[in-house]
């Protein structure tokens, strides 16, 4: 057992564990914007540690330039799906939330009174809102 | 100790597996759309994921690898999309209801 398996183990076991506090925090957290916030930050971490954790598993492999340069191309393309992963998924987590901004979804506030709630009034309020007003 | 990757690999695809099941479930009683949505794209990325695992098992990770690296970029594109309809943004000119 090298010490690349050994590596790869623990960064796939640390990966599923963020998935899986990832897949609580979709199940228990009662607010729109929370639950954005678990799956957001969860699902990023952990697909990229479980990724990369093949990707140092396949060092394995590689014994010369010359000879196993196919595996170094695997190892860049894992280390190219994490790296997109890591731009794309908070940018669309970031632009499903503005539009459930834009459509209204309230957050749960701990303050239910708005005028004991001084971060309510900094707050851009939804569009909704402001057309009853 | 002799310890076998590949059935480890094995461990780690059906675990992925398992928690697909929360998401499925806010996939099905969501209150909102978007939260549907966002169960999508962690199902998306999961399976993305699940590729690189299915080509470790097969022993063509450089085939699977590529397969991952598609579905990932159309998942994003997808729930971008689904963002930008669901995206009440004013028209590009003039007035609402200008047209009618």
């Amino acid at each position: 057992m090298s010490i690349f398996t050994i590596i790869a183990v623990v960064l796939i076991c640390v990966g599923l564990l963020f998935f899986l506090g990832a897949a609580v925090g979709i199940m228990r957290f009662g607010d729109f914007y929370t639950r954005m916030h678990a799956a957001g930050k969860g699902d990023t971490l952990s697909s990229l540690l479980v990724l990369l954790g093949f990707g140092v598993y396949q060092l394995n492999n590689f014994q010369s330039f010359s000879e196993s340069w196919p595996v170094l191309l695997v190892i860049l393309k894992l280390i190219a799906i994490s790296a997109f992963i890591l731009l794309t998924s908070p940018t669309a987590t970031h632009a499903l939330m503005d539009s459930g901004w834009e459509d209204g979804i309230e957050p749960e506030l701990k303050n239910d009174k708005p005028e004991t709630n001084a971060l309510e009034e900094d707050m851009p309020q939804p569009k909704q809102k402001e057309a009853q007003a | 100790m002799n310890f076998d990757f590949d059935s480890f690999t094995l461990f780690t695809g059906i675990a992925l597996l398992v928690l697909m099941i929360p998401a499925t479930y806010r996939l099905a009683t969501g209150p909102t759309a978007i939260d549907r949505i966002v169960s999508i794209n962690i199902i998306g990325t999961k399976s993305a994921v699940i590729l690189v695992i299915i080509g470790s098992l097969f022993g063509r990770v450089e085939m699977f690898v590529d397969f991952a690296l598609t579905y990932a970029l159309l998942n994003f594109i997808g729930s971008l999309a689904a963002a930008r309809y669901l995206h009440k943004t004013p028209p590009a000119r003039g007035q609402v209801g200008e047209d009618e």
